[in-house]
């Protein structure tokens, strides 16, 4: 109980919470149906009114909600109250086109501001801390999730947003920053520059890092919690759940504790659609439970987890999911092979002297699909970088059954990619 | 103490609570509101065994929706039914006497209980020998409720307690019914029409509509919410609403 924001939900009697889940999700349905006519015609087309769902189980009767059903409805479509009960507006972060537009209600905004003091508190944090939140602010949900979390824990908050490595390092040494909010990616690159500028991070004040928004891999924590001294952990959110809060890690990281009394989650077959079971892997779906604003039926996120129901060592009883290996559309599928990006960062930054740049690049030789492994070393010389090759190839094929070539690179000859999805470069339909 | 899932409650061939689900802990009190016809009497009628219903009902975790309402009376579920509803031809004694015909194999507790429920409510002791028709619509509130507590309540089933009541009376039925859940650990599941006053006092709330419940939470957070404000307390602005 030490660490928890909200005893009460996030050690409830299991029963209760599937009794509350169910009270939340039929009245999220009749909320819905009334409100929204998305969901009155998916309901009316497929024979369905929202009182038929008279058990949790049931839900699986009701249709996806996807991205593009959410992009169609661009930009007030899916609001489910007047635009006057309204207080805020916050957008997913698309590249091209039109964003997801997500609206909050004073509700939702006070319900947003625990969920994200329980994501801070699990990591150890109180009043006395001094929390530097890196993510951008703005119509990205990031920035402001957190920042109303921080507060709400009662910590000191720097909303330090999107700026350059070097301001935001200054900021971590000159206010003595206790915890960070931000990229994974973001702070990797942090680390790294402290490196560079032989800044002891032992030095600074820092001891916890809150990692999201992007997947990464236990082999980055590692890498994290080395150059920055810190604990590294994993959350769990997305812009069109409201953004960060759906679940996230305690000080044990074995899965990420869902916030079940706020999100009904769902593991499906990302083909057929159809549950699975406790355990297996598949795409998550999450239906709100409280969401006044932007209610959203099992939504398909595209993410791949599993979901474990046993009881964790601290005292939650909120289920956990595993840490996100990729995303559907991320996953590659070589010689009859399923493997995500993230699992061939895992061996490939497990090596020391490797990263943190790295490129899996895809190909066809004589009609064989082929994968090829670019990696950055420390180091100059041929003869060490070959043996890195040799080995890296040995624990893919050890761990995956996975045939790949790889190329170690001397230090800098692989630039840093800003952009996420560049890390994978599919040459195959080319 | 009791989960309620997916219940379905007919009023004739009409289905009048379509699935609902709802709960209340020990001790605790939760109210239904909701406009006339939602659908909150017929689910107070379903868990003392009256109307017909369907789903499940269960009372420290046993499934108890197929049970009569007699059997739901001796596990502690008692209606205190709206409207009053005394014998008004029987005096005050003997509608107390009735109530307490559950535990009529109990003596010593009958008399016992009767003389608590005196001592909550002297002017039914004033008026043990009368009869109830003469009684004016707050003692005859009175009355029914201690008829109900006679039955031995685990959870108290309250349909409308302020229904024709003069406020000064009202009051002083819930001030009643805030002693009797402290000094007794009563559960209490309420239905009102008047919003506020139920508000005021449950712990929790479900508002229902049209046989739905269509909005739950902590009174203290429904008592902060634009909508259950607007509609249900009255102080709807003009213009709003969809």
């Amino acid at each position: 109980m030490k660490w928890m924001w909200n005893p009460r939900f996030e050690a409830m009697d299991r029963e209760d919470l599937e009794q509350l889940q169910l009270e939340r999700l039929q009245a999220i349905l009749h909320h819905s149906y009334r409100h929204v006519p998305f969901y009155r015609n998916l309901f009316n087309e497929n024979g369905l009114g929202p009182g038929d769902i008279l058990k949790l189980e049931d839900i699986a009767e009701i249709p996806f909600t996807t991205k593009e059903d959410l992009l169609a409805g661009f930009p007030y479509s899916f609001f489910a109250v007047p635009l006057a009960k309204v207080a805020r507006i916050h957008t997913s972060s698309g590249t091209t086109g039109n964003p997801i537009v997500v609206g909050y209600t004073k509700r939702d905004l006070q319900y947003w501001a625990h969920l994200n003091a329980r994501i801070l508190m699990a990591g150890g944090l109180g009043e006395r801390d001094v929390v530097q939140v890196s993510f951008n602010y703005g119509l990205f949900t990031g920035g402001f999730g957190f920042h109303s979390g921080a507060e709400l824990l009662g910590a000191t908050v720097i909303p330090a947003s999107a700026m350059s490595i070097s301001r935001q390092i200054n900021i971590l040494k000159n206010f003595k920053a206790t915890a960070l909010v931000s990229l994974p990616s973001h702070a990797l690159r942090m680390g790294y520059r402290l490196q560079e500028a032989d800044i002891d991070p032992r030095n600074l004040s820092l001891k916890v890092g809150f990692f999201g928004a992007e997947p990464w891999s236990e082999s980055t924590r590692q890498q994290l919690e080395e150059h920055l001294m810190i604990q590294a952990l994993d959350n769990y959110g997305l812009a069109e759940m409201g953004g960060p809060g759906v679940s996230y890690e305690c000080e044990y990281c074995q899965g990420l504790h869902i916030s079940e009394d706020h999100f009904y989650l769902e593991i499906v077959d990302p083909v057929t659609g159809s549950v699975l079971q406790p355990g297996q892997e598949g795409e998550l779906v999450i239906t709100t439970l409280t969401k006044e604003a932007c209610p959203v039926i099992r939504f398909k996120t595209g993410d791949i987890t599993s979901i474990n129901y046993t009881p964790c060592e601290c005292g939650r009883t909120l289920a956990r999911m595993s840490r996100v290996k990729g995303r559907v559309d991320d996953m590659i599928i070589v010689k009859g092979i399923n493997i995500f990006p993230s699992e061939i960062e895992n061996i490939v930054l497990s090596f020391k002297e490797l990263g943190p740049n790295y490129l899996i690049r895809l190909h066809r030789e004589e009609g064989l699909d082929m994968v090829e492994v670019q990696v950055e070393s420390a180091f100059q010389d041929e003869a060490k970088r070959k043996i890195l090759e040799k080995k890296v190839c040995e624990e893919l094929w050890e761990q995956y059954a996975l045939e790949v070539t790889v190329k170690v690179t001397r230090p800098g000859e692989l630039t840093a990619f800003e952009d996420k999805k560049r890390l994978v470069l599919d040459e195959r339909s080319i | 103490m009791l989960k309620v899932r997916g219940l379905k409650v007919y009023y004739g061939s009409i289905k009048a609570v379509k699935g609902i689900s709802f709960h209340l802990h020990k001790g605790e009190s939760i109210a239904l509101i909701g406009p006339n016809g939602a659908g909150k009497s017929s689910t107070l009628m379903a868990l003392s065994g009256i109307a017909k219903r369907e789903g499940e009902i269960i009372l420290e975790g046993r499934n108890v929706v197929r049970f009569s309402s007699h059997a739901l009376a001796e596990l502690g579920l008692i209606q205190v039914p709206e409207g009053r509803q005394v014998f008004s031809s029987l005096t005050v004694e003997e509608n107390m006497l009735l109530g307490g015909f559950v535990k009529r194999k109990d003596k010593y507790w009958i008399k016992r209980t009767l003389q608590s429920v005196y001592t909550l409510f002297p002017t039914l002791a004033e008026r043990r020998s009368q009869l109830a028709g003469s009684l004016s619509g707050g003692e005859q509130q009175m009355l029914a409720l201690g008829r109900a507590l006679m039955g031995d309540p685990r959870i108290l089933l309250l349909d409308e307690p302020s229904l024709g009541l003069a406020p000064v009376i009202i009051e002083e039925i819930y001030d009643t019914l805030r002693k009797l859940r402290q000094e007794n650990s009563l559960s209490i599941i309420l239905v009102e029409q008047n919003a506020s006053l139920a508000l005021e006092f449950a712990h929790r709330a479900y508002v229902m509509e049209s046989g739905n419940i269509i909005l739950s939470g902590e009174t203290e957070m429904l008592l902060s919410d634009d909508t259950v404000v607007d509609i249900y307390l009255g102080r709807a602005q003009e213009g709003f609403l969809e």
